[in-house]
């Protein structure tokens, strides 16, 4: 499998509405893209710990230290191609 | 470090012994000849401030291309501990100062402006407060109410905080507040507001258990400035790489130093037992060599962090700060030695018995007690370790 399968719609639509249901409250769903950056629309450190714990159980894996900084929960596409080299 | 350049003194060659003697010497001829007047005026310890003014210390950290001492982490935690010894506020006023400073150190310094500031501030040994909590936010340092607002190339900010520990003495206070008027509360940026720009109303006034001379009242800030008056980096960045740790080391050394200071009346007290009884050990030696221990643990957990904390900045700018595993480990030094004076100091009564209960004895404890009970309050040991589980949660090394 390669990352681009990985990062495709369905994933891209399964992180968002993941982003939504943990930091949903603060964010406005039309304004959230791909690129959008998370923290600028109000993720704080602590909301990420919620983000990851779902991310891993909806893609089955399990972020490893070096991956749990800002760089990874910025965007949904940071999400996804994290989520890509973690399932290679 | 990923988004902004971090900088951190360079090192430093700098004789520590001979340092902490003269910090010691200020100690006994200055603090401690203040601190039961500060202590039961709830004053400003001024003539403390300006004796660390005069030996340049308010520019500890500062890094020596600015003409500032340079010290590191480690030893300006040690400069903390020993003024510890000698008067808990103006060694905590002196170490929250330092956190202003760092921040600026650490994560101003490629702003031309702010380069200036630090030489000035060793010129003029300026005094930097903080206002960081604020009416409304529920004790969240990540989250503001109030924002920056930029017209031109002036900005305007109006604050209402709760507490600004030394505000009406201050020099400057750096201000956390939103970016812009519809940033999201947790976007964030750090703004100096310097004498003479800015007004205080008050909203609260200090008259606490302890630590009273730190003169933390609240008030409404009003500043405004030119716009390179605002740090450039994120302050979420500048909390979790600075403020964060760096409060933490200070803060617990200074605690070391009030428990130092407490351990050392009661093994007077045990030394003048002993004298009258030569040839016996005093029942109450046993229970200083149980407190010693404690006081030991407490200075080791504080100074491993330094060390760490110091080594993390040396190695990678911060790099290693982004997991979790360091941030648990702060709060745990936190949480630890604010639980760790109490118990030091309420030992240390036990052992001088009714003269550490008086006010008026030479084994005096009361204020190193009523200290002691603020350390879990500043920020709340609860919401730390709810923190820590949050984040446990989350956390994959075994370190």
């Amino acid at each position: 499998m390669t990352s681009s399968t990985l990062t495709g719609p369905v994933e891209m639509d399964a992180i968002k509405e993941i982003v939504l249901e943990q930091i949903g409250r603060t964010i406005d769903r039309d304004s959230l893209q791909e690129q959008s950056d998370l923290y600028s629309l109000g993720l704080t450190s602590l909301a990420t710990v919620g983000l990851m714990l779902a991310i891993e159980e909806r893609f089955d894996i399990e972020f490893p230290e070096s991956m749990l900084g800002r760089a990874t929960f910025r965007s949904i596409s940071s999400i996804a191609e994290c989520i890509g080299k973690l399932s290679n | 470090m990923s988004t902004t350049t971090f900088d951190i003194p360079s090192s430093v060659h700098c004789d520590t012994a001979e340092l902490l003697a003269r910090v010691h010497a200020i100690g006994k001829g200055v603090l401690a000849v203040h601190a039961g007047s500060v202590d039961s005026e709830g004053r400003f310890p001024a003539e403390s401030i300006q004796a660390l003014r005069e030996a340049e210390l308010l520019s500890a950290y500062v890094p020596t291309e600015f003409g500032g001492m340079g010290l590191d982490v480690a030893q300006t935690a040690k400069v903390c501990e020993a003024l510890g010894h000698y008067c808990g506020s103006s060694a905590m006023i002196y170490a929250m100062h330092c956190i202003q400073v760092a921040c600026l150190v650490h994560h101003a310094q490629h702003s031309e402006f702010f380069r200036d500031y630090l030489r000035q501030l060793v010129d003029e040994q300026l005094l930097i407060a903080s206002a960081t909590t604020e009416i409304g936010t529920g004790g969240d340092l990540l989250s503001s109410v109030c924002s920056v607002q930029v017209e031109g190339d002036r900005f305007t900010l109006t604050k209402k905080a709760p507490v600004i520990s030394y505000g009406e003495y201050a020099d400057d206070v750096l201000i956390t507040c939103r970016r812009h008027a519809d940033a999201p509360a947790g976007d964030q940026v750090l703004v100096l507001a310097r004498r003479g720009s800015f007004t205080m109303e008050p909203l609260s006034t200090w008259d606490t258990l302890g630590f009273r001379g730190t003169c933390s009242s609240g008030f409404t800030l009003t500043s405004e400035g030119p716009i390179d008056h605002i740090v450039p980096a994120p302050f979420a960045e500048i909390l979790s790489q600075t403020m964060h740790p760096y409060s933490h080391v200070v803060w617990g050394s200074l605690w070391t130093g009030i428990a130092a200071d407490a351990v050392h009346r009661a093994r007077s007290y045990v030394q003048a037992e002993a004298r009258k009884t030569p040839g016996e050990v005093p029942i109450s030696a046993v229970r200083l060599a149980e407190t010693d221990l404690l006081l030991q643990e407490m200075r080791n957990n504080v100074r491993a962090l330094a060390h760490e904390y110091r080594e993390i900045l040396g190695a990678d700018g911060g790099d290693s700060m982004h997991g979790f595993g360091f941030s648990i480990r702060t709060n745990n030094v936190k949480v630890s030695c604010s639980q760790r004076i109490v118990e030091i100091v309420g030992r240390a009564l036990l052992i001088c018995g009714i003269s550490g209960y008086r006010n008026d004895s030479k084994f005096s404890l009361g204020r190193h007690l009523r200290d002691a009970y603020g350390c879990a309050l500043m920020v709340n040991n609860d919401r730390i370790t709810k923190l820590n589980a949050t984040m446990l949660l989350a956390h994959r090394e075994g370190l």
